[in-house]
């Protein structure tokens, strides 16, 4: 739910970033902080346990600058990841714009993303919001270990797509990242829509700015 | 429309909040009120400019205003309609508008929590009802933004997070 408001002429749109514990969320904002023009972002705030592991969530304003009168930010979120916070998880996605999920590619941490990504679908359901219909993506990251599962493993478990069942969004989409992949396109006679993906390794930055970049033009375009 | 419905802020708006908001300020020696949404952003302050950032300050508020509102549905209670933080020298008030925005008061000794509270009643009613006819309003007459907006929207993000 973008807030327009006209008497200071801002618009500011809410990001977050979802998944499993220890995933790379926070990771995700510390590298955004780190290569943003400082003029262009605000304090990163983190409410954190002693051992740095998110307790509430982490807080990033990124400013897009002035675009048609308009000042345009962007408020990144992150979620606690780990399963007994939910309470807390749930109430960061009021009011959310778009959704990122940030899975951890490791064989081991399947379950935990499974699980990471129904407790996702459930609490947007709660606030009353359909994860499908708004902007989302999903980020694959430690792409570079050695134990991360095939892209189309994650994919299968992670993405299988949803049925698009109105007729002028019924057609064959590529998927814009990636070669000979859509985004919608008939399988066995139904139409499907799958969110899009990024690989990522975030503790170095790859994919990080992708992924930012794909969910922040896609809730832009929610605006007009 | 699929996520949580979108609202429009305009100047007419903001010049009845401001005036409630002064008189408020006003009435109870109060330094600064703020109204802030319950998603964590800022719609709109009144009285003197706080020196913190105001944007994490509104994340903040949101965050504490919701948790303290799960709290309550934890004891049994639908809401806490207000809360307060007391410090040594400056403290906060902040109470529940139309359940959608906040409204903060900040306050230090040069007033009490009894006038603030006092003199806040008033004021929520008021907000309550200038709330609730812009979120009535809403999806029938709020204006998007124009067609140009995306394409420039769409270069600034490319120059700000790299081509």
């Amino acid at each position: 739910m973008s807030m327009i408001n006209y008497a200071s002429r801002e618009i500011n749109c809410k990001l977050v970033y979802y998944g499993p514990g220890l995933g790379g969320k926070t990771t995700n904002l510390e590298h955004v902080y780190n290569k943003v023009a400082p003029a262009s972002r605000g304090k990163m705030i983190s409410l954190a346990t002693e051992t740095e592991r998110t307790l509430f969530f982490d807080f990033l304003p990124v400013d897009l600058g002035t675009i048609r009168g308009f000042k345009v930010k962007f408020h990144l979120y992150t979620v606690p990841g780990q399963v007994y916070y939910n309470a807390s998880r749930k109430l960061i996605l009021k009011g959310v714009d778009g959704v990122v999920f940030v899975a951890d590619s490791q064989i081991e941490r399947m379950d935990a993303n499974i699980e990471a990504m129904q407790n996702l679908y459930e609490n947007m359901t709660q606030h009353g919001y359909d994860v499908t219909k708004i902007p989302f993506a999903i980020q694959y990251n430690k792409r570079d270990l050695p134990n991360a599962a095939p892209i189309p493993e994650l994919q299968t478990a992670l993405n299988p797509g949803w049925p698009v069942t109105d007729p002028s969004k019924q057609r064959v989409t590529p998927d814009p990242y990636h070669d000979s992949e859509y985004l919608v396109r008939q399988e066995d006679g139904q139409w499907v829509e799958r969110a899009p993906y990024f690989e990522a390794v975030a503790l170095t930055g790859e994919g990080v700015f992708d992924t930012l970049k794909a969910i922040s033009k896609n809730v832009v375009k929610t605006l007009g | 429309m699929s996520g949580a419905s979108s609202w429009s802020f305009r100047e007419d708006d903001s010049r009845r909040i401001q005036s409630i908001l002064s008189a408020f300020l006003g009435e109870s020696n109060a330094r600064t009120a703020l109204i802030v949404d319950r998603t964590g952003q800022m719609v709109s302050t009144a009285g003197e400019t706080p020196a913190f950032d105001a944007t994490a300050f509104a994340s903040l508020t949101a965050a504490d205003f919701s948790a303290n509102d799960q709290l309550a549905r934890m004891l049994g209670e639908n809401e806490f309609g207000a809360l307060f933080h007391q410090g040594e020298r400056e403290s906060m008030y902040l109470a529940d508008i139309a359940r959608r925005v906040i409204l903060v008061v900040l306050f230090d000794n040069r007033t009490t929590l009894g006038l603030v509270k006092l003199r806040v009643k008033t004021a929520v009613v008021q907000l309550n009802q200038v709330f609730t006819d812009m979120f009535n309003r809403d999806g029938t007459s709020a204006p998007g933004v124009e067609s140009e907006f995306l394409g420039e929207a769409e270069d600034e993000i490319d120059k700000l997070f790299g081509s």
